[in-house]
């Protein structure tokens, strides 16, 4: 039975803001963007370091053009990115799933929010 | 302060503590234990940059010295001519946060020098004993057009290092550099600083364009020799080398510029027969990972059986030469096969010739836990590579951390 972390009132988690709250001897980040909650372990898995510590980022995409040349880089505001400030890998913020090798990914909890605030599911 | 990052998650940072960056490396240390295991990084870094202006109260030359207090001081506007200028970005674009945060951290003004503090914070969290310190930014410094100012700079900072800060603490140590662009003032470093606290071997970045076969560095390799001091050969990377100026990722620049330096010092130092020439001299080579090592004994050797002519002091394989050798594991490639990788172990003849660093606070650090948590070594086998191959390498005195050392496996 998933006991319930209480993260925070929802005033205090706005759209963009992440909350880290502790479980045990880890953490669980919580991130509200776009009017949705995710919430992952702080634990990447590269090398442990803590992932939702670092930066919140937007895919970088190549642009191509039709006739297949490069014309610069863009980013990507609807996939957005968990990047573990130890070493920068990057996680998609939807899923947990590594973006460069989809073998590796964080571990996910479910997020509920009620009247009195947001709680994962741990 | 701010980090721009992509858009409207603008992140703002208030304060930076290398503590807790780092409270999961110093859970991986309780769960494993490490407190328990000798361990000894080979390659970790300070930022001496940020100590220049007392750095170059050491410079000798009057001339060089006013340039280099003139630029060192604010309101100039520019970079300090006694170091090359850097094109490259290690960090990710701010990803790796701890680069543009590091001016937040806060450390006590107690007399203890501020890097020294930084040091052993980092140290204390991962359960690392005694590091083998490098700087930063004078990685560089073999690419100075001025063979003068590469002399001047490293005496300063072989000074200041040796009467300011290794003295401080003596868990931290240091391969001195080599102005390798003059090999006589290259000479005199060793002779001079040959016996100094603190001093475990020499160091040659080995981003630089001289050939380690010329003859007038015969007489600095002999002194190591005899001294019994390690001759290391620290990668870096030149984004201006007319060959990595083809690459436009720093990833590939990285990726390539951090090996093939090493690898054509290691093929020339082999190819020359220097190994037979000094057969004690105990040769380094730091921060290129481990896979360019597999990949240049194939190659050195498949050569070598047509080409034998080529080489003629060589009394054995290329291969069997490099397995003398020693290597620093970061940044260790970790390909999701570990057959792999356990083959690179054992081509290297890792159990004897492989040292633990983390080349901390580089962008592309290594924990102890990269070698710890490695199924296919023992235990053993892991405390060699954390410890005591270094120990022996630099033959450091570890009774100030475990009095009661004893090798492990029982060996001596
Ligand atoms: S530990 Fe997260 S990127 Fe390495």
């Amino acid at each position: 039975m998933a006991k319930e972390i209480f993260v925070a009132k929802s005033d205090d988690l706005p759209d963009g803001e992440r909350k880290i709250v502790p479980n045990g001897n880890s953490e669980i980040g919580v991130y509200r963007v776009r009017g949705r909650l995710f919430a992952y372990q702080n634990l990447c898995a590269h090398q442990g370091g803590p992932a939702c510590e670092g930066l919140l980022m937007a895919k970088v995409e190549e642009v191509i053009a039709e006739d297949k040349t490069y014309q610069g880089m863009r980013f990507n505001h609807d996939e957005m990115h968990i990047v573990c400030p130890w070493h920068g890998w990057e996680y998609d913020l939807e899923s947990g799933v590594m973006v460069a090798d989809p073998t590796f990914r964080l571990r996910k909890y479910d997020v509920v929010e009620k009247e009195d605030g947001i709680y994962v599911l741990a | 302060m701010d980090i721009p990052t992509s858009d409207i998650h603008k992140m703002s940072v208030e304060e930076f503590d290398t503590k807790k960056l780092l409270i999961n490396a110093a859970r991986q240390r309780d769960r494993r234990k490490l407190e328990d295991v000798l361990i000894v990084d080979v390659d970790c870094h300070h930022y001496e940059n940020e100590s220049l202006r007392d750095i170059i109260q050491y410079i000798e030359d009057p001339v060089i010295k006013q340039t280099g207090l003139l630029y060192s001081g604010s309101g100039t506007g520019a970079q300090t001519p006694l170091l090359p200028g850097v094109v490259g970005y290690q960090d990710v674009s701010g990803r790796v946060m701890r680069y543009p945060l590091r001016k937040l951290e806060q450390t006590p003004a107690d007399g203890t020098h501020r890097d020294v503090h930084l040091s052993l914070k980092w140290m204390d969290a991962m359960g690392v004993d005694y590091v083998s310190m490098f700087p930063t930014p004078m990685l560089l410094l073999g690419l100075h057009p001025q063979p003068e100012i590469e002399v001047a700079m490293s005496r300063a900072y072989n000074r200041w290092l040796v009467e300011q800060i290794l003295p401080q603490n003596e868990r931290i140590t240091s391969m001195l550099y080599l102005p390798f662009n003059d090999p006589e003032a290259a000479y005199r470093m060793v002779e001079e600083f040959g016996d100094r606290k603190g001093v475990v071997g020499f160091s040659v970045v080995s981003t630089r364009y001289k050939p380690v076969y010329d003859n007038a560095y015969m007489k600095t390799y002999r002194l190591m020799e005899e001294m019994g001091k390690p001759l290391a050969f620290h990668a870096s990377y030149n984004w201006n080398d007319p060959l990595l100026g083809a690459t436009n990722r720093f990833l590939v620049t990285h990726a390539m510029g951090f090996t093939i330096y090493n690898a054509m010092h290691c093929a020339n130092w082999v190819i020359n027969g220097l190994p037979e020439r000094f057969p004690g001299l105990k040769v380094v080579w730091i921060e290129s990972g481990l896979a360019w090592v597999p990949w240049l004994m194939q190659r050195l050797d498949n050569d070598y059986r047509m080409r034998s002519s080529e080489a003629p002091s060589l009394k054995k394989l290329p291969s069997e030469y490099m397995q003398d050798m020693y290597y620093s594991s970061q940044p260790m490639e970790v390909p999701n096969d570990l057959d792999v990788l356990e083959m690179t172990f054992k081509m290297i003849k890792a159990e004897t010739q492989l040292c633990w660093c983390s080349d901390y606070p580089h962008w592309d650090m290594d924990l102890p836990s990269v070698i710890y948590d490695l199924p296919f070594l023992d235990e053993t086998a892991k405390r060699n590579i954390l410890g005591e191959n270094a120990r022996k390498l630099f033959d450091l005195d570890v009774s100030g951390r475990f009095p009661d050392y004893t090798p492990p496996g029982g060996g001596a």
